[in-house]
């Protein structure tokens, strides 16, 4: 045997172009659906992982998946609105602590995710550069995005118009970056987090002006009725909240009535958490409440029907492989017929010629699975950052 | 080996190839052992069918084959091969040397592929110093599509006369080669047939070489009823 296997060693030595091409045709043809089964296991989980963290999410009634996928991984497509008095509805029944997000503008981009510091601690996000939250107009980056962008504490960003033919739209609001977060392998590595208020004032429900009442240009000026004062689009409104004007920044109404895409519910126990789903059965609620990792995992399921095509595509393509490689081999023994012949004039069996024919058989395949180990082992151990990088950016 | 004796000895052979008209019919045919003898006739005689019957490589249909003590024609396939690898040395007209392996594996490679023989380390040294007698010592690593052919042939017949073999059938074994390399590699076989004692049985169309052999055959006269 040891003699058949160093035969067989010498021709593929020999035949090593011939040799590479087949190896790596069986490694490829083996390693492709096994990686292709680790990622797509890695990233069920990852998905997942992020939609279990997260306990009930309360949004407007219409597509779960849109609120879902809005509020946990900032997609761009915006829910229905709803108003901070569901927030407020959730705070009153004592079972868990709402935080709300509003979720629709862009800069660069990239979402600006409204919300309060609740949510950092819900997340266990922490600051690794500058400082938190403090003054209306401050932005913290994820890490990410603060890579991308190039920008550090001190520097500014500015919101991208929601449509930019709309001409009685909002102005850009420019934004200070006053902190940068640790990276946390999520959709918040790729967020600008502002104050809820300073998406209400990005959406144009917050403004700060010239004071009308101490101008002097009558031009602006169109009514004065006692203490009110009406002007006119001249009026001048500050695209920058800074030290000088902050205090002229002001919300009209009750910031109840203020939209949020959603509020992520959590309860302080498990029957808390029960008895909360319980208060929105009632079908003339404007709201609903999910369970994100219920909603995630039926759309994966959906997703994932897709892979039951995708082996079968692949099980074709490796039937259609080997039995590519039989008839190469087939073709190899013709070619390889008058060698053949060769040995056994020189006194070897037709048993020991096939134990030769198989050493090298064994030898590629060995070779090839060795190879297919590495692989995997290499996709298996970059599978959590490869796909963290395909679902994060 | 005892000069005088009969080396090879055979009786009413007969051979046909299926589905070819050709067949082959020797009465009687007789080789001393020691002797050197040259078998000669034009292509498609059958004189490659005769050694390749000596060897055992082909079964004859009928008749009887012997090769000194051992009668080939009555052994079984596998009988015939370990007789023919254990004392027949085969020099082929196309060398059958395998690409893939360097010149002294190939020289080597008769003790690979049986158990018949065993690959010693003694027998490596043999192989080097045959390969020293014949002046390709210096290729031994090297693969048979760099060597010219007459170095391949050289290294063929090495492998022919490694195991030492009482009987020494070759084929056209210097038909490939041009005139200076083919009176080398007849002296070489000469020399290694009269060093170890081996009986000489060379199909040629030389008719050069012929008087160097101790005796010739015309195999267009044999086959027609002739004997040697």
């Amino acid at each position: 045997m040891i003699d058949s296997l160093y035969l067989a060693w010498q021709y593929i030595r020999f035949n090593r172009i011939k040799t590479i091409i087949l190896v790596t045709s069986i490694t490829l043809i083996a390693v492709l659906p096994l990686s292709l089964e680790i990622l797509l296991s890695e990233s069920e989980r990852q998905l997942l992982a992020r939609a279990e963290s997260t306990p009930l999410l309360v949004g407007a009634k219409g597509s779960a998946l849109d609120l879902a996928m809005n509020s946990l991984y900032f997609d761009d497509e915006v829910p229905e609105l709803m108003t901070m008095a569901a927030a407020n509805r959730i705070y009153d029944t004592e079972l868990a602590l709402p935080i709300p997000l509003y979720v629709r503008f862009q800069t660069r981009g990239h979402p600006i995710v409204g919300t309060t510091f609740d949510y950092f601690d819900f997340r266990g996000l922490t600051i690794e550069k500058g400082q938190s939250l403090t003054l209306l107009g401050d932005c913290v980056l994820g890490a990410k995005i603060a890579v991308e962008l190039g920008l550090e504490p001190g520097e500014s960003l500015v919101s991208s118009p929601e449509n930019l033919f709309d001409l009685a739209g909002v102005y850009p609001l420019k934004m200070r970056v006053v902190g940068v977060l640790a990276p946390s392998h999520s959709a918040d590595d790729l967020a600008a987090f502002v104050d809820l208020k300073t998406a209400w004032v990005i959406q144009g429900l917050g403004h700060g002006h010239q004071d009308v009442t101490r101008t002097r240009d009558r031009s602006v000026i169109l009514k004065r009725e006692g203490g009110n004062v009406a002007a006119n689009a001249k009026l001048f409104h500050y695209t920058e909240i800074d030290a000088e004007n902050l205090d002229s920044f002001h919300f009209h109404g009750d910031t109840s009535i203020y939209p949020v895409t959603a509020v992520i519910a959590v309860p302080h126990d498990d029957k808390s958490g029960t008895l909360l789903r319980g208060r929105y059965l009632n079908s003339e609620d404007l709201e609903q409440i999910i369970q994100p990792a219920e909603v995630i995992d039926g759309l994966l399921q959906n997703i994932f029907r897709i892979r039951t095509v995708l082996d079968a595509v692949i099980a074709i393509v490796g039937l259609a492989t080997i039995l590519t490689m039989i008839l190469v081999f087939t073709l190899s023994l013709r070619l390889r017929q008058r060698e053949i012949q060769t040995i056994f004039k020189l006194g070897c069996r037709k048993a020991t010629i096939a134990r030769m024919l198989s050493a090298e058989i064994v030898i590629i395949l060995l070779a090839s699975s060795l190879l297919c180990a590495v692989a995997i082992g290499v996709v298996d151990g970059y599978a959590e950052e490869l796909v963290r990088s395909l679902l994060v950016g | 080996m005892i000069y005088g004796k009969t080396m090879i000895h055979t009786e009413s052979l007969k051979f046909e190839y299926p589905d070819s008209s050709f067949h082959l019919s020797i009465a009687h045919f007789a080789v001393k052992a020691g002797e050197k003898v040259a078998v000669v006739g034009p292509s498609g005689s059958g004189k490659t069918t005769l050694l390749n019957l000596l060897a055992g490589i082909l079964t004859p249909m009928a008749g009887s084959i012997q090769v000194g003590e051992t009668a080939v024609s009555d052994l079984h396939d596998a009988g015939r091969r370990d007789f023919r690898i254990r004392n027949i040395g085969f020099v082929f007209q196309d060398f059958e040397l395998l690409d893939y392996l360097s010149i002294l594996d190939n020289i080597l490679n008769s003790y690979r592929i049986t158990d018949a023989l065993k690959l010693t380390g003694e027998v490596r040294q043999r192989a080097i110093h045959l390969s020293n007698q014949m002046g390709i010592a210096d290729h031994l690593k090297r693969h048979p599509g760099e060597l010219s052919q007459g170095e391949k042939q050289r290294a063929a017949i090495c492998r022919a006369l490694l195991p030492n073999p009482d009987l020494i059938l070759a084929d056209e074994a210097t038909g490939n080669l041009d005139p200076d390399n083919k009176t080398r590699i007849l002296d070489l076989l000469f020399e290694s047939v009269a060093a170890h004692g081996s009986t000489l049985v060379a199909v040629t169309h030389d008719h050069e070489l012929l008087p160097r052999f101790d005796r010739v055959i015309d195999f267009q006269d044999f086959r027609t009823g002739g004997t040697s």
